[in-house]
């Protein structure tokens, strides 16, 4: 216990005094700075090449550092940012709404449900407006009005209308923007890129981060690389579940080699389950496609009224079109009357699944509620909504076989997102010195849940706005400290630690492949650490896991060699972290004995079936530190103070 | 020079050259009409362009034209057959929006080739070639009636007519589409112009020989 | 209630970038009609390694159609025969019970085969940075509504956006030319007043980039529009045309 306090102590978010909208300015004015000069003497390693990582890579590089980016896939280019569809939020109060830096902050912080950092989310709300000029000003073709002026939606968990999009697509055009300044630098030399690599561990040399071991995938080869920092943007670890709405090659490794070396592992219980995916249909499903939630503007969320029309329709004998209006429950709008189909995601997930939990699902699993769109073609005609929704819907009729012009879709809630993540300071700086953390891999700016729109935001703004600012301050210091070599003792140790993992697993040669061992875990993670927790099934899932775990390394087998393109080894390696990442989430949802956000522990709720926060024991983020393989990680604890906003239920209802 | 180092370059080249030759056609094929309205106009016009100076610099600029988008039609499939690699698909199957003339334009380029070959011989040769070696040239219409009155030329020059069609309706459009004159409004439109002026030019030229082929006949 | 079907791959396999390839044959039941393409070739690997055999190697990532990762030539189509989607969005109810269904990595000299059907397809990402974006360093830049945009050109710019970069194009070429990637990108910046600025120099570096990584001339087919998964018109290739003998005669 003596030791778990002594760690505590160190536990500093390094929050800039002063009031909550000076706090950035004031930091911005007193931090340390590289001249420009030094900063041509300075490497740092930027993983990944989603929205924060391409972003804050093309931005330092911009700056004058030398930056060596990552990236698994063949090109920059793919990172799943790409994926995003809805928007991108920004407090530019283009409609005239009454949205303000400060209510973006609070919307934020409240659908968080109080449990991220006030003065990040300030910071992040202020900056929201410059990412909207700074894409604009690179080309990214935002919806426009006749007029020419910048267009907005709204969604959910918002009163206003404050999110910019670009058709189905945003975060497709919005990584393409980074993309293209990521290739500028790489075309003028300052970005050194390696695609097709993936970062297998961190060097730290004497407490300070200051390079990788990475796997080159085409050959195989293991190479070391030295920086002065190292940054990572590698995403999150929604994967764990096997289905989920993320890439195929999504993955936490890069988040587990941060928390093996020091990096607290911060609220990792904090999964996002989006309630609008097309329904899982069968076992040999890779994944799970997410419809964007800007469906919910217009389509109208409902299950039958009579539970025989939900057991026809389970058999295949009724239609969606053939329920008449008044046996339609619309459950969303008549539990949430001032927010309707447009409530938070966390909560639109969870009256779906006690919907479903009741017997009301449409589908033959039983598992689908419809989004129905059979009012708003009356109300705008057919042509406006395929103009707004088109795209989207002709991806659910390439994939379903319906069409949702005429039949109501068919949505089941999906892991969508982590907010849980590497904790970072103010700055994004972790607890390991000189390795930061942005974009989804950290934990910092939606709490408990997070808002439709914000994860683009939150990416470009630790990218292009946060990041090239704070890491300046920790490089201010390592002006003098010259390029090391790769043949350090613990470049080398790192390197062969790597190899010795591969080689234990390429020894294994069980009888099971990586992917059947991953569907396990992701069902058991679905069944016990999914939208409904208990202590009970958390206890047993932790159970389970290590079996799973004990099975994963000892019957798992990996086809080919180690020294050539080998998926099915690059598969185990991010799996041995998966099984890691679900005990870790596990044992977070375990001690967090309150329902919050997109956690929810059946024990802890309101009479009707609300979500019920215990803000006197658990107003803290939980921060996991790594104490050895095999040993139980101990929890520390960062408090959180609301100094500037009133703690309250979240209330959609009215 | 990016008319021959770039690709966009040499498409340029190969559209220009092409679009004149259509010109010619233009040209070429309202005088063959002139062969059915007035035979004694149609001999006129083969004096007035005899080996007259004006004529010779034309044939002259035609035949460089002619030569220049032969070579470039080599030179651009060679290029084209090793950007696709040393490996080729196995199975290949049409899209349904992609015109077979367009995939095929070196093919009816041999044909159209040949037949101007053929008809070199058959006219030119025996007109201003012959001019210009200092003899007396043949009569045009006399040539005309001549060779029409014998089927397999008839069958040869209709062979020759329709690659020249499959040519141009690709080519007409393609040849704006390269200088850039082309949106989504206007490419059915100027798909269907292609269309059209590649219809009324062979038409032209076929209703001359099916014309004396009958007229022969009788 | 599922529906299922047998049919016969004809898949290429090739060891490495220089190792001779072939097409070998495999044989699969009882596959749901309801799943995609990539989850047969799922079914197919995990058959392989429980035969102890090494799995068919191919790229796919978002699996929902925007990365542009997914690649394969299957029966003749890039991306397979359903029009303006990706592989990953393929369903095998495309296909018929008892087909043969021949699966080839995209051909073309800039796209290099990897391993059995993934390519290396470096050659567009270097195309891009040889101007295919717009020189704007981050921060002080005006505000996003400072300049209005017609809707028309915002829409038709979103619309050669829309490009992912799979490579499709290319790969359906007879001649190999990537100009329909080319001019989706230089005419997505060409009808943006941010991009307008540089348009002509973009044109030239992206075209003359090209033409160095060894891609064909565009002779017009029309088949790269045809094959585009996100259906990017062809007309964007004339735009480009406009746009770079413009910036020529203007030398």
């Amino acid at each position: 216990m003596a030791k778990q306090e002594e760690i505590q102590a160190k536990i500093d978010a390094k929050i800039p005094e002063g009031p909550l909208a000076e706090k950035w300015t004031n930091y911005k004015a007193h931090q340390k700075l590289v001249n420009p000069a030094n900063k041509r003497r300075l490497d740092i390693i930027v993983v990944g090449t989603g929205l924060a990582g391409a972003s804050a890579a093309a931005s330092l590089a911009e700056m004058g550092f030398n930056v060596l980016s990552f990236c698994i896939q063949d090109s920059p280019r793919r990172a799943h940012s790409i994926a995003a569809q809805g928007g991108i939020n920004a407090a530019k109060n283009y409609q005239n709404d009454g949205d303000s830096v400060y209510r973006l902050f609070y919307d934020t912080i409240k659908g968080g449900d109080y449990r991220a950092r006030e003065a990040n989310v300030y910071r992040l709300a202020e900056v929201s407006n410059n990412i909207i000029d700074q894409c604009v000003a690179q080309g990214v073709p935002f919806a426009r009005e006749y007029g020419g002026l910048l267009d907005n939606r709204s969604f959910g968990g918002a009163q206003v209308s404050r999110t910019f999009y670009a058709k189905g697509q945003t975060g497709q055009q919005l990584l393409l923007g980074a993309y293209s300044a990521l290739s500028r630098q790489i075309g003028k030399g300052k970005v050194k890129m390696y695609s097709r690599y993936e970062m297998l561990d961190i060097v730290v040399i004497e407490g300070r981060a200051r390079g990788i071991i990475a796997r080159n995938l085409v050959t195989g080869r293991i190479e070391r690389f030295f920086a002065h920092a190292v940054v990572v943007g590698s995403g999150g670890y929604g994967n764990t579940f096997f289905l989920s709405t993320n890439a195929m090659a999504s993955n936490g490794s890069a988040a587990m080699q941060m928390y093996r070396k020091g990096a607290y592992f911060a609220n990792p219980c904090y999964a996002q389950i989006h309630p609008t995916c097309i329904p899982v249909h069968g076992d040999f499903q890779s994944k799970l496609t997410l419809m964007s939630e800007s469906l919910r503007n217009d389509g109208r969320i409902w299950v039958p009224k009579k539970i025989e029309d939900a057991k026809a329709m389970q058999a295949g004998k009724l239609k969606g079109r053939d329920i008449p209006e008044e046996d339609r429950d619309y459950y969303l709008e008549r539990r949430y009357p001032a927010f309707g189909n447009l409530v938070p995601r966390d909560v639109a997930s969870r009256a779906a699944k006690e919907r479903c939990d009741a017997g009301f699902g449409v589908n033959a699993t039983g598992l689908a509620v419809f989004l129905d769109f059979s009012d708003a073609i009356k109300r705008l005609g057919k042509d406006v909504v395929a103009a707004k929704y088109g795209n989207l819907f002709q991806m659910y009729e390439k994939i379903v076989d319906e069409n949702p012009y005429e039949d109501p879709m068919m949505i089941f809630p999906a892991i969508h997102y982590t907010m849980g993540g590497i904790w970072v300071d103010y700055e994004l700086q972790t607890s390991v010195q000189g390795l930061f953390c942005i974009g989804e891999a950290n934990f910092s700016d939606h709490g408990a849940n997070r808002l439709g729109a914000s994860a683009l935001m939150q990416g470009l703004a630790d990218g292009y706005f946060v990041l090239p600012y704070t890491i300046q301050n920790y490089l201010a210091d390592q002006i003098s400290v010259p390029r090391m070599s790769t043949d350090l003792p613990e470049f080398v140790e790192a390197e062969n630690a790597v190899k010795a993992k591969i080689e234990k697993l390429m020894a294994i040669q069980g009888k099971r492949s990586v992917d059947s061992i991953h569907r396990e875990l992701g069902l058991t993670m679905w069944e016990y650490v999914g939208m409904g927790r208990t202590k009970a099934g958390l206890e047993t899932a932790i159970a389970k896991i290590a079996e799973i775990r004990k099975e994963f390394w000892s019957n798992v087998f990996i086809p080919g060699t180690e020294d050539d393109l080998n998926v099915e080894l690059e598969k185990a390696l991010r799996l041995a972290d998966f099984i890691e990442i679900g005990d870790l989430m596990a044992r977070d949802a375990l001690q967090r004995e309150e329902s919050c956000g997109g956690h929810f522990r059946e024990e802890y709720q309101t009479p009707e079936g609300e979500a019920l926060r215990q803000d006197d024991k658990f107003s803290f983020a939980s921060c996991w530190k790594y104490m050895g393989e095999g040993v139980e990680p101990v929890m520390l604890k960062e408090p959180l103070d609301y100094e500037f906003t009133e703690r309250k239920t979240r209330n959609y209802k009215n | 020079m990016w008319l021959f180092n770039s690709s966009v370059g040499r498409k340029v080249v190969m559209c220009v050259t092409g679009a004149s030759l259509v010109l010619f056609l233009l040209f070429h094929a309202s005088m063959n009409l002139v062969a059915i309205i007035s035979p004694e106009g149609y001999d006129m016009i083969c004096e007035f362009l005899g080996a007259n100076w004006y004529a010779l610099v034309g044939t002259v600029g035609l035949a460089g034209l002619a030569v220049i988008h032969i070579l470039y039609a080599f030179i651009l499939s060679v290029q084209n057959y090793r950007a696709r690699g040393n490996a080729r698909y196995e199975v290949t199957d049409r899209q349904e929006s992609v015109e077979w003339a367009s995939k095929n334009m070196l093919v009816l380029g041999f044909i159209i080739l040949g037949g101007i070959c053929v008809h070199l011989i058959h006219f030119w040769a025996k007109m201003q070639l012959v001019e210009i070696l200092g003899a007396i040239p043949e009569n045009g219409m006399e040539l005309i009636r001549y060779t029409f009155s014998q089927w397999y030329n008839l069958a040869i020059y209709l062979v020759w007519f329709a690659a020249i069609w499959f040519h141009l309706t690709h080519g007409i459009w393609s040849s704006m589409h390269t200088l850039g004159w082309n949106n989504n409004i206007w490419m059915p439109r100027i798909k269907c112009i292609s269309n059209i002026f590649a219809t009324l030019i062979v038409l032209m030229f076929a209703s001359v020989a099916i014309y004396y082929f009958v007229i022969s006949l009788i | 209630m599922e529906k299922t079907i047998n049919i016969t791959l004809k898949v290429w396999r090739q060891a490495g970038p220089k190792a001779k390839g072939g097409f070998e044959t495999y044989k699969l039941d009882n596959i749901s009609t309801d799943s995609s393409f990539l989850e047969m070739l799922d079914v197919l690997n995990e058959k392989l390694i429980n035969e102890r055999k090494e799995p068919v190697v191919f790229d796919h990532d978002c699996r929902e159609g925007i990365c542009g990762m997914c690649s394969l030539y299957i029966n003749g189509h890039p991306h397979g025969p359903d029009s303006a989607i990706t592989t990953c969005q393929l369903h095998m109810r495309k296909f018929k019970d008892g087909e043969t269904i021949t699966v080839e990595p995209w051909r073309s000299n800039a796209f290099p085969v990897i391993k059995d059907l993934m390519v290396d397809r470096r050659a567009y990402d270097k195309i891009i940075q040889a101007g295919g974006f717009v020189s704007v360093n981050t921060g002080g830049v005006p505000d996003a509504n400072a300049i209005p945009i017609p809707k028309k050109d915002a829409d038709e710019a979103m619309d050669a956006a829309s490009c992912i970069g799979c490579g499709a194009c290319a790969a359906a070429c007879k001649n190999g030319s990537a100009m329909l990637f080319v001019a989706a990108k230089v005419s997505q910046l060409a009808l943006l007043p941010q991009g307008k600025v540089e348009a002509a120099r973009r044109a030239k570096a992206m075209v003359a980039k090209m033409d160095e990584l060894g891609f064909g001339n565009c002779t017009n087919t029309g088949a790269c529009a045809a094959e585009c998964p996100k259906s990017v018109s062809l007309s964007n290739i004339a735009r480009l045309n406009r746009e770079f003998i413009c910036a020529k005669f203007k030398d």
